[in-house]
């Protein structure tokens, strides 16, 4: 009877170029669209079947603006069975604001998943906070995780090999992609998760903030590229070049 | 003084990040008036490791010793970097921006209460002190206050090239047992096991790998793209799209989220080249990219390339291979 909190964040899809807004405070999503990163679509992989191995429930937590709600349903579709949505524009929410916040929230839960880092501000310790505030141990960056009794077992890639964790609930993991493959919603699973009423609540605190000057563009690199021709026609080329680097095995 | 956590490889040395670490400290030094750089080591340093860390300047090598170092805990090593730092009065803590790395100074900067930057790439100013680090798997950057001390932060990857100083440091050691608070120690690694072998091993060390993207179409489009591998003695690596689709499986994928391969020649087929399978690829000697958009930033950062569609242009490869291997 596992209750799982499972915290997501709305970001600028970024796998096509990325555009900043005018004032340089954020990502411009108005073109690329909005996602939730794929380590965060693998947490809410394994919060579902955690609360069905175990009976209990899968809750899933934002913090974004009004239109995060979509990110919510999309966990609500795949089996979250609630959603707690803290209304405020991230960007003006730091890591430490944001463990804050999920914290006044995580305490009725025995095991909080988060993804290991946002895919946009990229920060790599929200998890980590989070623990602090709530004084429970966190286990960080890992791919699988199952709880057996009153234990969180979780397994993942350390510098030397697979590395195990077993560590006593309540705690919080946080979850790298590469370890389950996140299941499609269902056309049932869509109609339910519209019904599911969510939770809306204010912050419970003023945000310090994230101590961002301004975001910018990397410039891009000069191309030096050497151009071998088109096509078929190029392979005679291609093979030429293999053989002066000496790749061609005999 | 600067506190870089240096971590080691199995074979005791200090990792190139680490090194790297080791190399934008002392930059930092140099423009903050040469304050000494030391670096904290977990478990065990050898005379070799020591030797190198005099030659990268540092001053003092501080290691961590004790039973509650002999497996991996986030918290364990946070304390003791902060024993460390309490001892010797250092005013920035660092680490490379490894999973570790980020890892430990986000538990520093928890502990302490201050603020941490993930993934610096530099720095402009020392008061106020801004860093510069990446942000969005490294399709953009962002400049960021560190007002707090110490001032915690990881150093990304290649952010700067490792060098040894030009005055080595003196390199004294200076152990520590300090004392771990329990709590700090029930999230540790209890078990760690070889992986599976063959998986993305032989891709992490191939001397050349061919790599193919959403250009190859579907599960079936690998054909001559494996007949190339296997031609060339290399080995087979995917972009994510490729894994996510379920064309390929996850050990072959190169990016930041898979292996970072640095091989004598990588020959990327039908790869458009993301800032995160950029990440994965970037140290490759030469880069030969295969695809029809001849604008794909796969392309524009090669070292060569052909303008074609993967599907045309690697069987004319490979049959010119067996034409010349036939002929010769």
């Amino acid at each position: 009877m596992t209750s799982v909190l499972v915290c997501i964040k709305r970001v600028v899809d970024s796998s096509s170029e990325v555009v900043l807004t005018d004032d340089g405070q954020a990502v411009d999503g108005r073109f690329a669209g909005f996602t939730m990163s794929t380590h965060e679509e693998c947490a809410v992989e394994l919060a579902v079947q955690v609360a069905a191995a175990t009976g209990g429930t899968a809750t899933v937590l934002t913090l974004g603006d009004a239109d995060a709600t979509e990110q919510l349903r999309s966990a609500l579709a795949v089996g979250c069975t609630a959603a707690v949505h803290i209304v405020a524009d991230s960007q003006t929410f730091g890591p430490a604001d944001v463990a804050r916040e999920i914290a006044a929230v995580a305490a009725d839960h025995d095991l909080v998943l988060l993804g290991n880092d946002a895919a946009d501000s990229g920060d790599f310790q929200v998890g980590i906070r989070l623990a602090y505030e709530l004084g429970r141990p966190v286990v960080n960056g890992v791919t699988n995780v199952v709880v057996e009794g009153d234990t969180v077992v979780a397994r993942g890639a350390g510098p030397d090999g697979h590395e195990t964790y077993r560590v006593p609930l309540p705690a919080v993991v946080t979850i790298l992609e590469g370890g389950v493959e996140p299941r499609y919603p269902t056309v049932p699973g869509r109609m339910k998760a519209k019904k599911i009423a969510i939770d809306e609540r204010a912050p419970s605190a003023e945000p310090v903030g994230p101590a961002r000057v301004r975001l910018l563009l990397p410039p891009p690199a000069p191309s030096n590229v050497q151009i071998l021709g088109k096509g078929a026609d190029a392979a005679p080329a291609v093979v030429d070049l293999l053989e002066q680097l000496g790749v061609l095995a005999r | 003084m600067i506190l870089v956590l240096v971590e080691t490889s199995p074979s005791g040395e200090a990792i190139e990040v680490s090194r790297e670490a080791v190399t934008f400290a002392r930059s930092l030094s140099a423009s903050g008036g040469g304050v000494p750089v030391d670096a904290v080591v977990v478990g065990e340093a050898s005379d070799a490791l020591v030797a190198t860390l005099a030659s990268y300047g540092v001053r003092q090598v501080h290691v961590l010793e004790g039973d509650a170092f002999a497996a991996f805990s986030g918290a364990a090593w946070a304390s003791g970097v902060l024993a460390v730092r309490a001892s010797a009065g250092s005013v920035v803590v660092i680490a490379a921006g490894t999973p570790r790395g980020n890892e430990v100074m986000a538990h520093v900067a928890a502990r302490a209460g201050v603020a941490m930057a993930a993934n610096v790439l530099s720095f402009s100013g020392l008061s106020p002190f801004v860093v510069t680090r990446q942000v969005v798997g490294g399709s953009a950057l962002e400049e960021m206050r560190l007002s707090d001390r110490p001032a915690v932060f990881t150093v990304a990857g290649h952010a700067v090239e490792a060098s040894p100083a030009e005055t080595p440091g003196s390199g004294e050691v200076v152990t520590h047992t300090p004392a771990v608070d329990a709590a700090d120690l029930v999230a540790r690694v209890v078990s760690s096991e070889e992986p599976e072998p063959d998986l993305s091993g032989t891709l992490k060390s191939a001397r050349v790998v061919v790599g193919a993207g959403r250009g190859a179409g579907s599960s079936d489009g690998f054909a001559d793209l494996l007949e190339l591998t296997e031609l060339v003695g290399g080995s087979l690596g995917v972009s994510r799209v490729v894994t996510s689709l379920g064309w390929r499986p996850h050990h072959e994928q190169v990016g930041q989220t898979g292996s970072r391969i640095s091989p004598d020649l990588y020959i990327p087929c039908g790869i458009s080249g993301a800032i995160q399978h950029w990440a994965g690829c970037s140290t490759a000697k030469n880069i030969l990219a295969i695809n029809t958009d001849p604008d794909a930033p796969m392309v524009t950062k090669a070292t060569y390339a052909v303008i074609g569609d993967l599907h045309e242009v690697v069987p004319a490869i490979n049959e010119e291979i067996r034409r010349r291997r036939s002929a010769g």
